[in-house]
């Protein structure tokens, strides 16, 4: 039984932990996360991590990727969930999967290399409001080739060069410079800043298999989304049993208190068995077609609400430094925040993995 | 990354499958007869498929180590229901044995141990020493070539079918704590032991209380030396509690769950069609994925020997919880089956019940939740010694 990660794929990862520790350190992360004004990501850590390839993972070799595959997306995800990493990593790596999954050569040929080497920033808009989140969900029209409408909740839109649009059709390809608006959105995660995207007559080209593609993607959004907040709520965890050893009160320190202690052991024993869904997650979105929407499904349900209850446990673990702007603990909870909202709540989630088990 | 074991033990998986196959059911078709378990075990050892860690010369196949072939041949036993070898008190003694017992010992008991000829109850609880087993009083006393056994065990699993024992007694008075432990093994067919069984809420019997009154056992049944027991009783513990952590149990009860909430009709729908109840089904389901893929990762790891992590100490607390949330949802499907004992539901009654056994037996819940504190996430221990492990 091989269910764990290659030497290469603990290799990558370790090389872009280490850039992470360097680049990505708290101080680092509170420094972009309190930026005057709408929201920014980190243009020097992203332009590092596209110098070590990040952006090309899921690119195929032929396009100038690397050609591998949703886990080891899923695994960096976790990675920067685990350094509440400020970089538009979300929408880029969403959009790659889009065009590798629903572009015609030419469509390939045209965006993907330019995705890989980072040249191109691009982003997914999926969200139109009023809950309104999966493929079969989506009223924007794209078929004359032109856009009008709104989408809301769209990762980096303002800074991105092209954005794949769900729409009744499929999914549409609209490039900077169409007629289109973004407004920033006052999020509480300003480590992946959002934007309302309102489409006025813009130019729009579907892609050639977008409609196939479409609930793959959105699979996809879950099995990401699920990998950061396992990312995210181990770091939590870890975070506050490190807290503990060193906090003292009544001359010892808060670890020896039982009532601490079984509080970090469930906020542990919640996070820790979900990697192995995760995981699965992936796993399947590569190698098990028939289980992946529900693996998917599964994954985002359970690790993004585990994820916000563990930053509320946090807070708890810490007292009052954990409930402060300067502690690391708000930004991770206003990640998991995004993390539980966007690509639908848990609660839908789940509904839907009920659908697909044939219950 | 892979799920399966890969092509190279599918041939493996083959031929474990044709000797099930040639074996069970039996040929006279009695899947209760002790005579053809007896046959079924003692071919499926000769055949290296059980008992793998045991040398020949103790009645063992003695392979070489390969998780991936014994997790293999227990997947297939389970398929077929077939006789797995495995006696709960059985599968305690003999790794202590192999470790700590004298030749003579592993030679006069392992094999017939392994055959089920000889089934052992384990003496370690006592009224007065739950958690804090060191705490526990029964006196044995060495006078002559016997030991003169008085005392009391309890949560004694099996003891009305057990044909021996194996206890934890203090045999030295004067010592400390944990000092004054022995470890011994003891046949309870005899007149200075009773075993009275204990009627548990579920009003089923499983466990027993088990009284010595000048109970009887030669010199030459201590194991390891005197007054080393409690080191004895590592390597029991050890095997206790991941022989506990399968997660097959929660497997099929959740899928007796789904069953069930697809039988059971409220307002002229099966349940199942409830948003409260789906919801609350797949909420289940997630952790169960959770343990399930984790428990894959585990077993990768030990294959390839990587360390696990701090899942290695999760999967006893992780299940129990799991088995107690199983056990609610069906309570509410069942609604107001749910105090008919003598109805179609009892089954879920019970499990109701029995879920918590899981909290209780082979250390507590808090217990694990210590266990998980000091070993996985290095917290330090308890302040009480001996209250985390």
């Amino acid at each position: 039984m091989n269910f764990l990660l290659s030497e290469d794929q603990l290799a990558f990862l370790s090389a872009i932990e280490d850039l992470l520790r360097d680049r990505c350190d708290a101080l680092r992360v509170h420094k972009i996360f309190d930026i005057e004004g709408d929201a920014q990501f980190d243009a020097e850590l992203w332009a590092g991590l596209v110098e070590m390839g990040v952006p090309a993972i899921f690119v195929p070799e032929a396009h100038g990727g690397l050609g591998l595959a949703m886990v080891d997306l899923a695994i960096v995800s976790e990675l920067f969930g685990t350094y509440a990493a400020p970089v538009p990593w979300l929408g880029h790596a969403l959009a790659t999967v889009a065009i590798v999954l629903g572009g015609s050569e030419a469509q390939k040929a045209r965006w993907l290399p330019r995705l890989a080497s980072g040249e191109v920033l691009a982003t997914v808009a999926f969200a139109e409001g009023k809950s309104v989140w999966f493929p079969g969900e989506w009223q924007l029209a794209g078929a004359d080739g032109s856009l009008t409408g709104v989408k809301t909740l769209v990762p980096n839109a303002a800074e991105a060069d092209l954005i794949v649009v769900g729409v009744a059709e499929g999914l549409a390809l609209v490039e900077k410079g169409a007629a289109y608006r973004t407004e920033r959105a006052d999020s509480g995660d300003r480590t992946r800043p959002v934007d309302t995207v309102l489409f006025e007559g813009a130019i729009a080209e579907l892609l050639a298999d977008g409609l196939a593609a479409r609930d793959r993607l959105s699979d996809a959004a879950a099995v990401l989304l699920a990998a950061d907040a396992f990312g995210g709520a181990e770091h939590c965890v870890k975070m506050s049993v490190d807290y503990a050893r060193v906090r003292e009160q009544y001359g010892q320190p808060i670890a020896a208190f039982q009532g601490l202690r079984y509080q970090l052991v469930a906020m542990a024993l919640a996070t820790e068995p979900a990697r192995g869904l995760y995981w699965y997650a992936a796993h399947s979105w590569d190698a098990l077609p028939d289980k992946a929407a529900h693996a998917a499904a599964q994954a985002k349900a359970h690790l993004t609400d585990t994820y916000l209850q563990v930053t509320r446990d946090t807070v708890e673990a810490h007292g009052g430094i954990g409930f402060t702007w300067e502690h690391d603990t708000h930004i991770y909870m206003k990640r998991a925040m995004l993390d539980w909202v966007w690509m639908g709540s848990p609660s839908r989630h789940r509904l839907r993995a009920a659908d697909f088990a044939g219950w | 990354m892979e799920l399966g074991f890969g092509a190279e033990y599918d041939s493996f998986r083959q031929e474990v499958r044709d000797f099930i196959v040639a074996h069970w059911p039996p040929a006279d078709g009695d899947l209760k007869s002790r005579a053809n378990e007896r046959a079924f075990v003692v071919a499926a050892i000769e055949r290296g498929y059980m008992h793998r860690a045991i040398p020949r010369r103790f009645g063992g196949s003695e392979q070489e180590p390969d998780i991936a072939k014994a997790e293999i041949i227990r997947e297939e036993l389970t398929k077929a229901r077939a006789p797995a070898g495995r006696i709960p008190g059985n599968g305690l003694v003999v790794p202590t044995l192999l470790e700590w017992g004298t030749e003579e010992q592993k030679a006069r008991f392992i094999a017939p141990t392994l055959r089920g000829d000889i089934v052992w109850a384990q003496g370690f609880s006592e009224p007065n020493a739950g958690s804090d087993l060191a705490a526990l009083r029964t006196r044995a006393e060495l006078i002559g070539d016997k030991w003169i056994i008085n005392g009391q065990k309890i949560w004694t699993t099996h003891a009305h079918k057990a044909t021996h024992m194996f206890c934890l007694v203090r045999t030295e008075p004067d010592a400390p704590k944990h000092g004054g432990i022995s470890y011994l093994l003891v046949d309870i067919r005899q007149p200075g032991v009773t075993v009275r069984p204990l009627i548990q809420m579920t009003r089923q019997t499983e466990f027993n209380e088990v009284f010595f009154d000048n109970a009887e056992t030669p010199a030459d049944m201590l194991v390891g030396e005197r007054g080393k027991g409690w080191n004895v009783t590592r390597s029991t513990l050890k095997h206790e509690r991941s022989g506990i952590a399968t997660m097959t149990w929660s497997l099929s009860m959740f899928r007796d769950l789904v069953k069930l909430a697809k039988e059971v009709e409220r307002n002229g729908e099966p349940a199942i069609r409830d948003p409260r109840i789906r919801e609350e089904l797949a909420a289940i389901e997630g952790e169960l994925m959770s343990l399930t893929y984790s428990t894959y990762r585990a077993t990768s790891h030990d294959i390839h020997g990587r360390d696990i992590g701090w899942f290695q100490t999760m999967p006893k607390l992780y299940m129990t919880e799991l088995a107690g949330r199983i056990a609610k949802l069906a309570r509410d499907i069942v609604e107001d089956d749910f105090t008919d004992m003598g109805g179609a539901r009892l089954k879920w009654i019970e499990r109701f019940m029995i879920s918590l056994s899981m909290s209780i037996a082979g250390g507590t819940s808090n217990i694990q939740r210590n266990i998980i504190a000091e070993r996985s996430l290095g917290l330090p221990r308890d302040r009480v010694p001996g209250a985390g492990a």
